[in-house]
């Protein structure tokens, strides 16, 4: 008799198959493309451009998986793997979502409510581009409009002042060396900007752990 | 087979997209059944999931309307089906513009001024920004599940550990953004005050959010709780226009 999987395994199942067919029809676009139009990428640009940019996207994508998947659970990392705007969305409506429920991603209530959360705001996402798409000719100039700019410049510092002070407040004796540090590098090395920001999120939670271990050792925690 | 002049903006390109965008929904839709489902089956209750459902969807609107706008400046030199793809799946604002930008300049065009494209440039671009931000999506099916049973050992080991730990991912991955608000404000010191903006834009939000939290303790509204991130974050986006036309 065939064995009844757990909800978490049949998660894992069901994402690993979603997860690769995805990757299969991601592919078919520049595929089909190049089939109906009869053409081959332009070989050197494709060498030049891939060389610019994926050796550093590869490398943030591997410490984007060990990092964000501990905080995602199971459901909603294979849904935000493919979904992507991890960061400027999923993680901040996850992390909202059970932060409000007061459970943890890896407990099966914490797992069910974080996948619920990316799930919708996927949807959501993906409906508002839709839309924007077909209206995009009258949509362009009211989103363009030079007045409305600075505030969707400025959309990570209004999601983390948000989201920062609800978990540094909750856990502050954890949050002043990381923040302390943090801030020292970004202010004082010219080189940690927009782009670099996403290589310093495991910086920041490997020294995180490093401090909160050593002061749980040492019973200040 | 009959020629077709390639245009970036052709019904085609639309049709291939558009099924693609459609499988990505059909799997969101999946999940969100199947994780319903169990929610109710362990006794959650329906009125805390579609609570949960509400409010990550009203926090979704103003990000997104910020990936609108992306797709819009992408769509000046790829046309409007490629950048919805994109947008719809792995990638975000910045690496999708990252992407386009080096695949163009690899063939000697510049990102923004291209008026139009050949068919051979155009696959190339789309294989550039496909391959780039492929790993994600085969490494999570790959190492999740051993990753996730890892976590979970740890925390059943010891039990306030692991909830240090947990707490300690979240602090760590948001003073890492904190830290990068911050990042032009050495700008501060040679006279531009324009570095400031981000800080005061966080601070603003951060007080609204202090603030739904005191309205919350003293009235006891729920939704109030509820909907204190998408607030904030709307009204944090809002302060940033008179604050940058003051400091810019």
């Amino acid at each position: 008799m065939k064995k009844k999987l757990s909800y978490m395994d049949s998660v894992h199942r069901d994402g690993r198959i979603w997860n690769l067919s995805m990757m299969l029809m991601l592919f078919m676009y520049p595929i089909t493309v190049g089939l109906i139009y009869k053409t081959l990428p332009d070989w050197r640009g494709f060498a030049l451009g891939l060389l610019a940019t994926a050796p550093m996207y590869w490398a943030v994508a591997v410490v984007e998986v060990l990092t964000y998947v501990p905080m995602l659970g199971a459901g909603g990392s294979y849904l935000t793997f493919v979904t992507g705007n991890i960061s400027n969305l999923k993680l901040p409506v996850a992390l909202n979502a059970l932060e409000q429920a007061g459970v943890k991603a890896s407990s099966e209530e914490g797992e069910i409510i974080s996948t619920i959360a990316i799930a919708v705001s996927s949807i959501v996402t993906t409906l508002i581009i839709i839309l924007g798409v077909i209206l995009i000719t009258p949509l362009t100039p009211i989103l363009n409009a030079p007045v409305l700019a600075p505030a969707f410049a400025q959309i990570l510092p209004a999601l983390f002042g948000g989201l920062g002070v609800v978990f540094i407040s909750k856990n502050w004796k954890i949050a002043i060396a990381p923040v302390t540090l943090m801030l020292i590098l970004f202010i004082f090395v010219p080189a940690l900007n927009s782009s670099t920001v996403g290589i310093m999120v495991p910086v920041g939670v490997l020294f995180t752990m490093g401090v909160s271990r050593i002061m749980y050792k040492k019973g200040l925690l | 087979m009959i020629d077709l002049d390639f245009n970036v903006n052709s019904p085609v390109l639309f049709v291939i997209a558009g099924v693609i965008v459609a499988a990505v929904l059909a799997q969101s839709v999946y999940f969100l059944v199947k994780a319903w489902r169990r929610g109710v089956e362990i006794g959650m209750g329906k009125d805390k999931l579609k609570r949960i459902a509400i409010t990550a969807g009203v926090f979704t609107i103003a990000p997104a309307v910020a990936i609108v706008i992306s797709v819009i400046t992408l769509a000046k030199d790829l046309g409007v089906p490629l950048p919805w793809l994109r947008l719809s799946v792995v990638g975000s604002l910045s690496y999708e513009t990252i992407a386009a930008s080096n695949a163009e300049s690899a063939m000697g065009l510049t990102f923004g001024q291209v008026s139009s494209l050949s068919a051979s440039q155009y696959v190339t671009i789309a294989w550039v920004m496909t391959l780039s931000i492929m790993v994600g999506i085969w490494l999570v099916p790959l190492i999740g599940k051993k990753l996730q049973n890892g976590i979970i050992s740890l925390e059943n080991r010891d039990k306030k550990w692991g909830d240090i730990f947990s707490a300690s991912m979240f602090i760590g991955m948001i003073s890492a953004f904190v830290g990068y608000v911050f990042c032009d404000f050495s700008n501060v010191f040679h006279g531009d005050m324009s570095g400031l903006i981000p800080a005061l834009v966080m601070a603003v939000s951060a007080l609204i959010m202090c603030l739904a939290g005191l309205l919350v303790k003293k009235t006891q509204w729920r939704w109030v709780s509820d909907y204190a991130l998408p607030i904030s974050l709307v009204l944090g986006m809002a302060s940033a226009i008179p604050i940058t036309g003051w400091l810019a």
